[in-house]
């Protein structure tokens, strides 16, 4: 075996370092393109989760008016701190829909009351029917849905103040004004 | 308190890993030999404390004690006690010390146990052991604290991903990490080798255990994972070719490579730069599939906690190791002979065959999972999947299953074809009777068709060896190699047969309606909520039947975890000889009707027969190559007694 020849594996093995060293330290390109988006939301009803708003069917989704349809629930922290930025994107003149994942009437209200209500409806998802079949995999998680009931664009996670421009933004392409 | 005890053990295993390095590195030189005698009990030492320091995170996951980061964001208290314990490991920092502690445990053994080799190569071993893991206590102790304390103690813990709280995943990655760690004993040994130029039989035979070892619980930890894909994930196949996974293939490919070339360097004294430089291989494959899998540099469905910075922390360790000992290998291996010679047409010749069909596989898989990476940094987006995969690597697999169908039947140095022309002829007379019948019963692709045809061939060949010989005097370890090779042939035929054989059938069903897929008539009976300790599901329940048969009840369901919230598909399974019944519960469709995903795979459970019976083959080898070495040291004691009495 020639000299030469032994030194091939460490000068392979230098340039993935190099490259793989490039790679850690360029930032990613990390948006999550979700399946869902441009899929009609199924066919559902939900009962009035709270007392203070009636419940939601899938009519209000298609009544020609695109809004915000908000998953969430009493119980999840997250959905504390997302509560804010709920208010600013209601005070711009979005209506928001709300999904409550099996929670209780009472929760309901005490987390309205302490937090806010930014919601036009809140239907009761028990066992989360509504949230399975709109690919939802976690509380919260918010979707823009246009006139038609068609998301188009799905938000996982609390929404913190930087995304509230994002949401207004995505609210306006589905036809909000 | 005890968190504290644990963090205490962590940093005296450190110290004595550092001991360790400097002992035994001092002790090869001249003027340092009495630090000799400090190497072998640090490494005892160490291994005891890092076991120690492992032990008390497990206590503190039995106790769930919130007042531990790790425990509070990994940990549950409604969670079952089982996973409790698994999410000691469910994590980056508690496998980083499960890590730790397999090696110093292994350290501790070598210690304990190695005295055949040449002292100055045991303790080049050990320095280069303590070299290794200095590194990763530094990651553990400075980047990784397992047992940091929150400043106020949590009132609940954040759970387990539950895609991990499953019986077969709690077991996968520490099987796995068990086997990744035995590859850095080979490496240390190759290191320790490289050091004091002692590349000899000897050393294989040291070496050759942990090899061994290594690759039966990588065996077993691929196995167990990708059952998991298959039934939790519900990938329904068996390979992905997703990063992950090839993480833990490509150190399987070269500790398969490895064990073969050590054996021919145990039993004929040949292949030893080329052993040396497989055992690096074989460790730098385990480093860079942790580093992909940790860094989150390539995307993956399933890469677990990723952070870029412990990435960063993961790269350097990678460049000190692996650099390191490519700079040695390069500068020694020049001067270490290459051993005894031998014909094309031998068993050794098979061996190198198949030896760089392996490498040739190793490096497809190596080029295609990095390409992507490679690819973006030139701003292009792509991903290598299955269409280069599956083809590029059968180029490779074919000739290398022919071969390792013919090779055991070699003699050692030299041999002819004509002196094993029977067998072959059975051989290929398998192997053509496979083919008419997989071709009249209908046309399936060329892989599955090769697939199928090549494992009966090996599976026949498989036994070819015993041909001749008395069972009871055939060696253990030759019964260890029948059993591997069988299964390899075994899981390739449930490869072939699942790719050729599957029929998949996606309905939507209103309680009461049936579906067919294969043999089986599916009815949904009805869908019902169901709650277990920390989730809620929807549940379905089939009836399924062959034929008038009795029915069987199958209840896939859709999980919803709470703490973390997250959703999960349990499929369910209905497992007969010939196969498995895969059903899958999917969304609700607008008319109320429930989508309902079937399959019927033919024989798919063989993959994972194959697998156990791999790794059972290594064990017999295992228990075969300890046994020999007791005799051949028992014989040597008594000739040794014999003569002393004669003189």
């Amino acid at each position: 075996m020639s000299r030469l020849k032994l030194w091939l594996p460490l000068a392979a093995f230098a340039f993935f370092v190099g490259l793989a060293a490039y790679m850690l330290f360029t930032p990613r390109d990390t948006a999550v393109a979700s399946a869902l988006v441009g899929k009609q939301v199924p066919d559902f009803e939900l009962p009035a989760a709270s007392s203070a708003r009636p419940g939601v069917s899938i009519a209000d989704l298609t009544n020609g008016q695109p809004k915000l349809l908000n998953i969430w629930a009493s119980w999840c922290v997250p959905c504390i701190a997302e509560a804010p930025q709920l208010e600013t994107l209601e005070s711009a003149g979005i209506p928001i829909v709300g999904v409550a994942i099996r929670d209780s009437g009472e929760d309901v209200d005490r987390f309205l009351d302490t937090h806010g209500n930014p919601y036009t409806r809140i239907g009761a998802d028990d066992i989360s029917q509504v949230q399975l079949s709109i690919g939802s995999s976690g509380v919260p998680e918010t979707f823009v849905v246009d006139g038609s009931g068609t998301i188009t664009y799905q938000h996982i996670g609390d929404i913190r103040p930087e995304h509230v421009p994002l949401l207004i933004e995505e609210w306006r392409k589905a036809g909000g004004r | 308190m005890i968190a504290e005890l644990g963090f205490a053990a962590l940093w005296m295993a450190a110290a004595l890993a550092v001991l360790q390095l400097v002992s035994a590195a001092l002790s090869l030189r001249e003027e340092g030999r009495q630090m000799a005698a400090l190497v072998r009990p640090a490494a005892i030492v160490q291994g005891a404390l890092a076991t120690t320091s492992f032990v008390i995170l497990l206590v503190l996951f039995a106790q769930t004690d919130l007042s531990v980061k790790l425990v509070a964001t990994h940990s549950h208290t409604a969670k079952p006690f089982l996973y409790k314990l698994t999410g000691a490991w469910g994590n980056h920092e508690g496998s980083m010390l499960l890590w730790v502690a397999v090696m110093a445990l292994s350290g501790a053994l070598i210690a304990k146990i190695e005295h055949r080799l040449p002292e100055r190569t045991t303790l080049a071993t050990l320095g280069a052991q303590g070299f290794i893991g200095v590194g990763f206590y530094a990651f553990l102790l400075f980047s990784s604290n397992p047992f940091e304390r929150l400043p106020v103690p949590a009132s609940e813990g954040l759970g387990l991903n539950p895609l991990l709280q499953d019986i077969g995943l709690a077991f996968h990655p520490p099987t796995l990490y068990i086997g990744y760690v035995g590859l850095s004993v080979a490496f240390s040994f190759a290191v320790g080798a490289l050091l004091t130029r002692q590349v000899t039989p000897d050393f294989a035979r040291a070496m050759r255990a942990w090899v061994l070892g290594a690759w039966v619980f990588l065996t077993l930890g691929i196995t167990a994972g990708s059952y998991w894909a298959y039934y939790e994930l519900g990938w329904g196949g068996y390979w992905f070719w997703d990063p992950v996974e090839n993480a833990s293939l490509m150190p399987w490919l070269a500790a398969t490579a490895l064990l073969h070339s050590v054996s021919v360097l145990a039993s004929r004294n040949a292949l030893r730069t080329w052993t040396i430089m497989l055992g690096v291989v074989a460790f730098s494959m385990s480093m860079l599939g942790t580093f992909l899998v940790r860094s989150g540099i390539l995307t993956s469905v399933h890469a677990f906690a990723v952070d870029p910075e412990r990435g960063s922390f993961i790269l350097v360790l990678l460049t000190i190791y692996i650099g390191s000992a490519l700079v040695l290998f390069a500068l020694r291996a020049g001067s270490i002979a290459e051993g005894e010679r031998f014909a094309v047409t031998s068993r050794e010749g098979a061996l190198v065959f198949n030896n760089v069909m392996l490498s040739a596989i190793l490096a497809i898989v190596l080029l295609g999972t990095l390409y992507p990476l490679l690819a973006e940094a030139f701003g292009a987006r792509v991903s290598v999947g299955p269409p280069y995969f599956n083809p590029v690597g059968a180029i490779f697999t074919f000739p290398m299953l022919a071969v390792m169908a013919v090779g055991p039947l070699l003699r050692w140095r030299d041999d002819s074809w004509s002196r094993i022309s029977r067998p072959l002829a059975l051989i290929a007379a398998v192997c053509i009777v496979a083919l008419l019948i997989a071709v009249v019963n209908g046309p399936i692709g060329i892989l599955p068709l090769l697939g199928l045809v090549f494992a009966a061939g090996l599976a026949v060949a498989s036994f070819a060896p015993l041909r001749g010989r008395r069972l009871r005097r055939v060696p253990v370890a030759t019964w260890g190699m029948i059993f591997a090779h069988f299964g390899i042939a075994v899981a390739l035929f449930g490869m072939a047969s699942e790719a050729a054989f599957s029929d998949e059938e996606l309905a939507a069903l209103a309680p009461g309606d049936s579906a067919v897929v294969g043999p089986w008539s599916v009815t949904l009976d009805e869908v019902e909520p169901v709650a277990g300790p920390n989730w809620t599901a929807l549940q379905a329940g089939f009836s399924a039947r062959v034929g008038d048969g009795a029915p069987v009840t199958l209840n896939p369901q859709a999980r919803s975890y709470w703490s973390p919230a997250q959703e999960t598909t349990e499929s369910a399974l209905a497992t007969r000889w010939n196969g498995q019944l895969y059903a899958v519960l999917g969304n609700r469709a607008e008319d109320g009707r429930w989508q309902v995903r079937l399959w019927w795979k033919p024989f798919v459970t063989l993959i994972w027969y194959g697998g156990v019976l791999i790794a059972l083959g290594g064990v017999l080898a295992i228990i075969g190559w300890i046994r020999a070495d007791y005799r051949k040291r028992w014989m040597a004691e008594r000739l040794a007694r014999h003569r002393e009495a004669s003189t």
